[in-house]
């Protein structure tokens, strides 16, 4: 991770607030997911979000990175509204995100993973593809060291040629962070990164991204686990049946009476 | 010059017991130069008819090869692939005969082969994109049942709009090919000279000609597989949302793959109008895309050298083996004594043509025992060997180990 | 910047050059009906009342097919590309079944068919429901968990299969069918309703009813319609997929079973690849009304049958496949889910 490139188009430092989340609101028929929900992510934080079960972090996930729009509400991404934007164009935005439950291209190899990873910052159209022009000749050879290096830099390296679905179940979430970096994000977005790790493999991660907000990557993750929520971020705000609960720093957040009630109640 | 050399170097430093492909890919081009000396050889001269009708079978690879770029490389299942190729057959038999005249342009149109091969892709293509833009949002099955809608359409559209098409007759007398420079022979039995403006009649020459587009076309479809594009094509293969969550354009590259199908299918159809001198709505029906399909899936789905073999394979099968059977099967019957089996009665109309009738079961039974028994093809590609034999869904070890996190 | 994802947002149909494609297909639209509608003013309406008469029986049996399909694509999201080749087998099977239970030509129109014909349906659609478990258990349950592409080939290779059985078993010819039904009619406004039109109908109807409120009503309708909805769950609730499934297939090709009779019945004619065209008409329908709904199948096909009858009477016949295949399209482009919706979310 030595040189990021050119930051994505549009960057600005604006108000520190990289994400802003205003009143979005999405509902499933009935049902409403995410009820009315406003906060800020700060450029250069770990931010988390938590809630028990079915809290409707996720589909603020889905939301933001277009899968599945918010009913109402806006989404503020570095200054510019993102909200209903396509997931590609999110993508090249510079929003970047790894999934609950693992979704890589199971027969690419884990290089061909993360090359496919800087599909939107590469340039090759139809014609130098098609005749393999220097140009595209030398841009592959940039995308493949890249690649490279991602996969060295999450530590997976000795897998570079095994197909993604035969790495084990620990590489296969690094695999999917490495993907999610080759887009070259300015906010990258885990989705339970830790879930169905070991107590050892939790601290590996929180380790990988603290080296990934080190790189100047704004970290915010979903996580279910207390203990790696309250040891690798700042500020967290906790949901719960789609509603903001609380905000604040771990502290306040384990102190607050709602939280408490929240986990308490539906997981003990 | 130097990278194809350089490019062929490689091919053949590849360790051929890792990759089978580059053998296949060896054989094939000697097969190709060995053929038409080959026949020459055996026929003692008398082979024109097996040349020009290799010549034939190269159209049938160069559909396939685009069709493999649909089915294989982006998943997309195209029904209607028939269509692309009547588009490509009908412009050029618009451009290049005199048919304008009796049309109420009353102007006939003359445009050179090389440039409307190049009209008919892009026609094609265009049409693809048109059918493509607003269908590709949706699921794939649904595609395939546009394509095939489209495919119904597109030659009744040609039979109807009789204004223009003249109808069933079809459109006859369609512009010779010419070269505009040629070398004469002794492979032509002339003494050697340069000629100008050369009509390709001879059947080698199309073969010639034949092998080097499907040559040519090889290493850019290869060549597209190994690009950003083709790995893009993979990833929305394997899971759409992911890849439109790491920035692919899924409708986009979709549409890619599904115009330049079109435009492989419209090119190999302003080919066969002209080599054919004749374009007849009756020729692009449901079977010939199928016949397509079958050829793809049989050889091998998203594998190049694969498609290849299964087309000619299909090909022979067709157009050598079956119209030849009816006639074996009587002979059989005869020479075994059951000469009754050759009677017709009732609903059996004797051997023979109950064996010229084989050609659906056939058709369809190749489809499903490739599909159930070996869904790769005869020459898989590594990838897709494994991901059609173990599915995509089988994801059990990831599912466990979430279900015990949560 | 703002102005361009603004317009990112917005759905190809709804962007500037796509309103204008909208425009121009609902001008198309109204043009063709205004077109049709000057024609049957023009023809009168006894000759309106005969094609409508034709067109609600035609409908009828698309109907049948159609429901086939949606059953099919709601529970296990394939298409089925078989089920329009065994609605015609169904013809094909009646067909030889009619001398076995004494029916012949000279039996016409007699009150002595009605028990034999009953019987002749029944066996029909009882061999057709086997025939289609026995597919799908072959055919398409070693692959429900590989890539979509592969049901999907396997289900256009079973189509050629069963038609090139058919092809084996009768030819290329046109296979004539009893004129059985009565030939008679009522003359209502200048129009004939015949009894055929009326058995068509009556028929159909019944079977459309009794489907209807099987699903809604028994036991398998609900596991059907669990099963539609989340397999794994209903797996979980102890329910048997797979038999749910195979119920499904076997119901849609009863339907299709007694279609195909039907059909033979009405028409007084089969050929082996009846079922490719008809099966896409039927497809037509089960799209038109909302895949996966079943009160949309009936409707559907009704409107199907009526366009096809209308066309058929009042334009060029030779242009209504291309006309239907049309809406096809259209329907899929502009309208994917059809008049009554899915039953199933798009994923």
């Amino acid at each position: 991770m030595t040189d990021r490139g050119a930051a994505p188009p549009g960057a600005q430092a604006g108000d520190g607030a990289i994400l802003r989340i205003d009143h979005v609101t999405k509902r499933f028929g009935g049902l409403v997911a995410v009820d009315d929900v406003t906060f800020d992510v700060k450029k250069g934080e770990i931010f988390a979000l938590i809630g028990p079960n079915g809290a409707g972090k996720t589909t603020l996930f889905n939301g933001i990175t277009g899968i599945f729009p918010p009913t109402a509400g806006r989404i503020v991404f570095q200054g510019r509204e993102i909200t209903g934007a396509k997931p590609h164009q999110v993508a090249a935005f510079g929003i970047a995100r790894t999934f609950q439950n693992i979704r890589l291209f199971e027969y690419m190899s884990s290089l061909d993973n993360v090359r496919l990873g800087q599909h939107c910052r590469m340039h090759a159209k139809l014609w130098d593809s098609l005749f393999k022009t220097p140009a595209e000749h030398r841009e592959e050879q940039r995308v493949t060291d890249r690649a490279m290096e991602l996969l060295q830099f999450v530590g997976i390296e000795q897998y570079t040629h095994i197909y993604a679905r035969n790495l084990p179940y620990g590489s296969q979430r690094r695999l999917e962070i490495a993907r999610a970096l080759a887009t070259n994000p300015a906010l990258l977005l885990l989705d339970e990164p830790a879930a169905g790790f070991t107590p050892q493999e939790k601290v590996e991660l929180m380790g990988l991204v603290h080296k990934i907000v080190d790189q100047g990557v704004t970290v915010f993750l979903i996580e279910h686990d207390m203990k790696v929520v309250m040891g690798v971020s700042r500020r967290i705000v906790v949901l719960d049946h789609g509603e903001k609960i609380a905000e604040g720093t771990p502290e306040q957040v384990r102190r607050d009476q709602r939280v408490i009630e929240a986990y308490l109640g539906t997981q003990h | 010059m130097k990278r194809l050399l350089s490019r062929l170097g490689s091919i053949l430093e590849r360790d051929p017991r890792k990759d089978p492909n580059a053998v296949v890919f060896l054989l094939l081009t000697f097969g190709v130069i060995a053929f038409p000396i080959a026949i020459q050889i055996v026929t003692r001269g008398s082979g024109s008819f097996l040349i020009s009708q290799a010549a034939d079978a190269g159209v049938y690879v160069l559909l396939a090869i685009g069709l493999n770029v649909v089915v294989g490389f982006a998943g997309l299942l195209d029904l209607g692939y028939a269509a692309f190729f009547a588009i490509g057959a009908y412009t050029y038999a618009f451009i290049a005969s005199d048919h304008m005249e009796f049309t109420p342009i009353h102007q006939a149109i003359h445009i050179p082969f090389w440039i409307a091969l190049l009209v008919g892709m892009f026609a094609a293509a265009g049409a693809g994109a048109i059918l493509g833009a607003p269908t590709l949002r949706l699921r794939g099955d649904y595609l395939a049942i546009v394509t095939l809608g489209f495919g119904e359409i597109v030659p009744r559209l040609f039979r109807n709009a009789s204004t223009w098409t003249s109808g069933v007759n079809g459109i006859s007398a369609l512009d010779t090919p010419a070269l505009p420079i040629w070398l004469n022979g002794p492979w032509s039995g002339d003494a050697f000279a340069i000629v100008q403006n050369f009509k390709i009649i001879d059947p080698l020459a199309y073969y010639v000609i034949m092998a080097i587009l499907v040559a040519i076309s090889v290493v850019l479809v290869n060549n597209l597989r190994r690009s950003r594009m083709g790995r893009a094509w993979m990833a929305v293969r394997e899971d759409e949302v992911a890849a439109a969550a790491m920035g692919v354009n899924t409708v986009g590259v979709k549409l890619l793959a599904f115009s330049i199908g079109a435009a492989f299918s419209g090119f190999a159809g302003t080919f066969y109008g002209a080599k054919l001198s004749l374009v007849s709505p009756e020729n692009f029906g449901f079977t010939v895309s199928i016949t397509i399909l079958i050829m793809v899936v049989l050889g091998g789905m998203g594998n190049i050298p694969g498609v290849i073999v299964g087309a000619l394979l299909i090909y022979y099968v067709i157009f050598n083996i079956l119209p030849g059977l009816p006639q074996q099967a009587s002979d059989f019957a005869n020479s075994i004594g059951a000469t009754s089996l050759n009677s017709p009665s009732g609903d059996w109309p004797g051997l023979a043509g109950e064996v010229q009738r084989l050609k659906y079961l056939i058709f369809g039974l190749i489809l499903v025992l490739t599909m159930l028994l070996r869904p790769q093809g005869l020459l898989p590609s590594r990838q897709r060997a494994e991901e059609l034999q173990k599915g995509v869904h089988e994801d059990t070890t990831i599912e466990d180990v979430n279900a015990e996190a949560t | 910047m703002v102005g361009s994802l603004k317009q990112a947002r917005i759905a190809f149909v709804e962007a500037p050059i796509g309103r204008l494609v909208n425009l121009l297909v609902i001008l198309a639209v109204l043009y063709v009906i205004f077109i049709l509608a000057m024609k049957v003013v023009g023809q009168g309406p006894s000759y309106f009342l005969q094609i409508l008469t034709f067109g609600v029986a035609n409908g009828a049996i698309y109907a049948l097919v159609a429901l086939g399909y949606t059953m099919v694509y709601g529970i296990i999201e394939l298409i089925n590309f078989a089920h329009g080749d065994l609605f015609t087998l169904g013809g094909f099977i009646s067909v030889f079944l009619l001398p076995i239970f004494g029916l012949d030509a000279s039996k016409a129109g007699t009150a002595g068919i009605i028990l034999p014909l009953l019987a002749v349906f029944i066996v029909t659609m009882l061999i057709c429901g086997a025939i289609n478990v026995s597919i799908e258990r072959v055919a398409y349950r070693p692959l429900r968990r590989a890539p979509r592409l592969a049901p999907l080939i396997t289900a256009v290779g079973m189509s050629f299969v069963l038609e090139g059985v058919m092809f084996l078993w009768k030819g290329p010819f046109n296979v004539p069918y009893p004129n059985l039904l009565p030939t008679t009619g009522f003359v209502i406004g200048g129009a004939t309703i015949g009894v055929k039109d009326i058995f068509v109908i009556v028929v159909a109807g019944i079977l459309m009813v009794v489907l209807a409120l099987f699903v809604s009503r028994s036991r398998l309708g609900k596991a059907m319609r669990a099963t539609a909805q989340d397999q794994d769950a209903t797996e979980l609730m102890g329910i048997d997929i797979n038999r749910t499934i195979a119920a499904t297939f076997f119901i849609g090709a009863v339907l299709a079973g007694a279609g195909g009779t039907i059909f033979g019945l009405y028409y007084n004619t089969m050929v082996f690849d009846l079922g490719f065209s008809a099966g896409l008409f039927a497809f037509t329908a089960a799209v038109f009304g909302g895949i996966g709904n079943i009160q949309g199948a009936a409707l559907g096909g009704l409107l199907i049958g009526l366009i096809t009858a209308l066309w058929d009477g009042y334009m060029e016949s030779t242009w209504t496949q291309v006309i239907i295949f049309a809406i096809l399209i259209l329907v899929l482009v502009f309208r994917p889910t059809g008049l009554l919706g899915m039953r199933v979310p798009e994923k």
